[in-house]
């Protein structure tokens, strides 16, 4: 039994019952990202012609894999967050938005999986 | 009672694109291309991890002409969504609202993400 009126329990919430969690969340990584982008695309050039010995040295280095791992974390998120806005935008008929919902939450959390531990496997030494 | 069929609004045929509209729906495209390149990127990582033998196939790969293609039509969706995405977080915090702005920071938006993309190439392929 809750004392809350129902009123209460609804307000700032809107239609998708998560109040501006997703808004706020895009803003954020949006923010985090702009200069991580900046920092993955120097790392980028220093990656060009690497052999794998280099490679894995270069993802040894702290400072490295931890710009790689900020990079990855948030930008796996926002684009998660940004393709779910997409799907909810053009995508009217309701089974096939939930199974593309679906499609794009385990895609997304599949690569930043696989990605980061990759990541880790080469800075903790290959 | 019958209903008449009329024109939908806004009459696509007609509708002249306009800067505004059309940079709207490349920031939403370019999200898109964006989360395609995000499986380079996990298949450049766990090719890395797999060992040398997977990592320089994958980097052969990368630098044929399409893998070289693709590869740049990733950086300019990087450097695009990246400048349209600081002009939507100034919308965010109340400025460039006049419609003068609004266009004004567009080309602006443009010129930077080309400028970038090229300027990452260049020096990505050492010249």
């Amino acid at each position: 039994m809750s004392f809350e009126s129902p009123l209460g329990r609804v307000r700032g919430l809107g239609s998708a019952k998560e109040g501006t969690g997703h808004f706020w969340h895009q803003r954020l990584t949006a923010i985090a990202l702009v200069p991580l982008t900046f920092l993955f695309v120097i790392l980028m050039f220093v990656f060009i012609g690497a052999d794998h010995a280099r490679a894995v040295a270069l993802m040894g280095n702290p400072l490295v894999a931890t710009v790689m791992l900020l990079f990855l974390l948030t930008g796996f998120y926002h684009m998660k967050l940004g393709m779910q806005v997409i799907i909810e935008d053009y995508i009217s008929h309701e089974g096939a938005k939930i199974v593309l919902l679906l499609c794009v939450s385990f895609g997304a959390i599949a690569l930043a999986t696989a990605s980061i531990f990759a990541l880790f496997k080469l800075a903790f030494g290959g | 009672m019958t209903q008449r069929e009329r024109p939908m609004s806004p009459h696509l045929q007609i509708y002249k694109p306009q800067l505004t509209a059309v940079l709207s729906i490349i920031h939403r495209g370019t999200g898109v291309g964006l989360a395609v390149g995000t499986v380079f990127i996990t298949w450049w990582l766990v090719a890395a991890a797999l060992g040398p033998v997977p990592y320089e196939q994958t980097r052969e790969l990368y630098g044929t002409w399409f893998g070289q293609l693709v590869l740049l039509g990733f950086a300019g969706c990087l450097f695009y969504h990246l400048c349209n995405g600081v002009r939507h977080l100034l919308w965010d915090m109340g400025y460039l609202f006049d419609i003068e702005d609004v266009y004004r920071s567009g080309w602006v938006m443009l010129c930077a993400s080309a400028v970038m993309t090229f300027a990452a190439w260049f020096i990505g392929t050492g010249l």
